[in-house]
């Protein structure tokens, strides 16, 4: 690798903000008492937690006390999945997508399996978007219903109308949490407007430390508990406060809401990088319907090659991306989300995902334009498949 | 991030013997677009019988095509005597190993290069008539014989391994049962010839 890294694999992680990190030392340095004890030093720190909660919750538009911190967002997912799951009982109705993340389809398929709870998994169309009419008919379905649908996706950037569910929810008496990890700190979030039961974000998506979550609880809400232990967060999740990173993140937040302003740089440069690889490289399309994303996240398939071997050349120049290629997990198929999409198989194995931060620069894009065609051509003559080659 | 080797990484960034062969003596097809890797593996025999030339092309991961570059290299000049006798461990070994997730790379280029001679001494273009053999794995195509093979020949004995080495039990999983059965009574043989 030479040069400087181009960083634009945000949707995985994101770098943390100097000013998050700068938040967090002078509790791991100084003040790193319990904020649960009864001393003066560490029952002190009790103030700066709530402190953190308050900032967090204005970021979604939350009450305070609605928050519950975690250690990440399968965490806050497992969360809410375990506690509907407990409130509900066995037998229910759960109602999720195809492409949701694994840390959402795994524990729902393990209540299925194992725990003799109902799931239905409503499909997408080819640009990702939601089967509103099969999500209408699954919560058509007599008994007790809970429903987990992510407001963006991880990989496509698509975005779920959750205005739209969470008034389909309510019609029908259904509970709702949505995993807002690809959501947060890239559109606004509301809660206040949206009534959506529980929602999940993590802290490192959003530039603050890997090892903080966040799970929404509105008020009122039925739900069993999952990690037991002490009596921290309202009782709602045992633990000793993570208080370098509640402060982390709470300062993430807060720049996280001053940056959702400038998200349309973000989104131009995100189309300049999208529509010179369409330009410069043949036979490319997107994936995920372009009108309807996140600002930040493109996904973009280049046929007849395969995403794992593109990485591995970008990463020769220092460009970090991912891929829903088979072969760049220990999975051996494509990507679950591509495939629900119904990619052809010409192009599923040879997508490339770019997720960009406020952080990204024009002269990043332009070089990432400068080397792609070549890396596709490379692949391209290895291959087989390539008509008329 | 994959634990490649140098030698991987080098035969990835700069594969060998890359192309198609007017002509080939031989040519053998493995794998396709849907499985996610594909080999296509092409010779020509030299007055001497030896292979004079040998071309691939692969459609896969860093390591399906630094395999398939290996390959390439330890056949040259081999007679098909010798070359037939290269297994998936010649050519994860010729690169110093593979990572165990990627050893179903260097199976796809012993099985391209089974096909390549089967399809010079009978004009066959493809490995097996799968039609004959059981298929186990429907979502990969794997057969109980390919299965069995793999298992024996690299002393695998665990369902992660048969996944790592050939694909099958991959995706959907609906066959893990029948590759366990397969690894059972591989045991029970290996264990009775040890008697």
């Amino acid at each position: 690798m030479n040069g400087p890294v181009i960083y634009l694999d945000n949707n995985a992680t994101t770098r943390p903000a100097p000013e998050a990190v700068a938040a967090m030392l002078p509790y791991l340095e100084e003040r790193w008492g319990n904020p649960s004890s009864m001393h003066e030093f560490g029952g002190s720190v009790m103030a700066d937690v709530e402190e953190a909660r308050a900032k967090v919750a204005a970021f979604i538009g939350a009450q305070p006390e609605e928050i519950v911190f975690t250690s990440c967002g399968t965490e806050s997912d497992n969360a809410a999945i375990f506690g509907a799951a407990q409130a509900l009982g066995a037998g229910a109705t759960l109602v999720t997508t195809r492409v949701e993340h694994p840390a959402v389809l795994g524990p729902l398929r393990h209540l299925r399996d194992n725990f003799g709870f109902k799931l239905v998994e409503v499909g997408v169309d080819g640009g990702g978007n939601l089967d509103l009419a099969q999500f209408a008919d699954a919560l058509a379905a007599p008994g007790p219903k809970a429903a987990f649908v992510m407001w963006a996706n991880n990989e496509t950037g698509v975005i779920f109308d959750i205005p739209e569910i969470a008034r389909m929810c309510r019609a029908t008496g259904t509970f709702l949490h949505t995993d807002a990890v690809q959501a947060a700190g890239k559109i606004p979030i509301d809660v206040s407007a949206v009534p959506v039961d529980t929602l999940a974000f993590a802290g490192h998506k959003i530039h603050a430390p890997k090892g903080i979550g966040v799970l929404y609880v509105r008020r009122g809400t039925r739900l069993g508990r999952f990690m037991i232990g002490g009596h921290q967060e309202s009782g709602r999740r045992g633990g000793t406060e993570n208080v370098p990173y509640i402060a982390a993140l709470a300062k993430a937040c807060d720049l996280a809401a001053e940056h959702l302003a400038a998200s349309a740089e973000v989104g131009r440069l995100r189309d300049k990088l999208e529509n010179g690889l369409i330009a410069t490289c043949p036979d490319a399309s997107v994936n995920g319907d372009r009108s309807r994303r996140v600002p930040n996240t493109s996904n973009v398939s280049f046929s007849y090659i395969e995403g794992e071997a593109m990485l591995y050349h970008l990463s020769e120049y220092g460009i970090c991306a991912s891929s829903g290629s088979a072969c760049s997990s220990d999975s051996l198929e494509a990507s679950h989300v591509i495939r629900a999409m119904g990619v052809p198989f010409t192009a599923a194995h040879g997508s490339l995902r770019f997720s960009l931060s406020r952080y990204t620069t024009e002269a990043e894009i332009d070089r990432v334009l400068e080397v792609m065609p070549g890396i596709v051509a490379t692949l391209r003559r290895i291959s087989p498949f390539v008509p008329n080659a | 991030m994959w634990n490649y080797t140098e030698k991987t990484l080098d035969h990835f960034r700069n594969p060998r013997n890359v192309g198609k062969i007017d002509n080939p003596d031989g040519v053998g097809t493995v794998g396709s677009l849907a499985c996610g890797d594909s080999l296509t593996l092409a010779f020509k025999l030299g007055a001497d019988g030896r292979i004079e030339d040998v071309k691939f092309q692969t459609f896969g991961c860093a390591s399906a095509i630094a395999s398939s570059s290996a390959l390439t290299e330890l056949v040259k000049g081999k007679t098909l005597e010798e070359a037939e006798k290269i297994t998936n461990k010649d050519i994860a070994d010729y690169l110093g190993g593979l990572p165990a997730q990627k050893m179903h790379c260097s199976v796809m280029g012993r099985e391209a290069l089974e096909a390549a001679i089967r399809n010079y001494r009978t004009g066959e273009t493809v490995v097996r008539d799968l039609k004959e053999e059981k298929i186990v794995c429907k979502c990969f195509n794997v057969s109980e014989e390919e299965i069995e093979r793999v298992a024996t020949e690299n002393n695998l004995t665990t369902l992660r391994e048969v996944m790592f080495y050939c694909k099958a039990g991959g995706a959907c999983g609906k066959c893990r049962g029948e590759i366990q059965a397969i690894l059972d009574r591989i045991a029970k043989e290996r264990g009775g010839a040890a008697q």
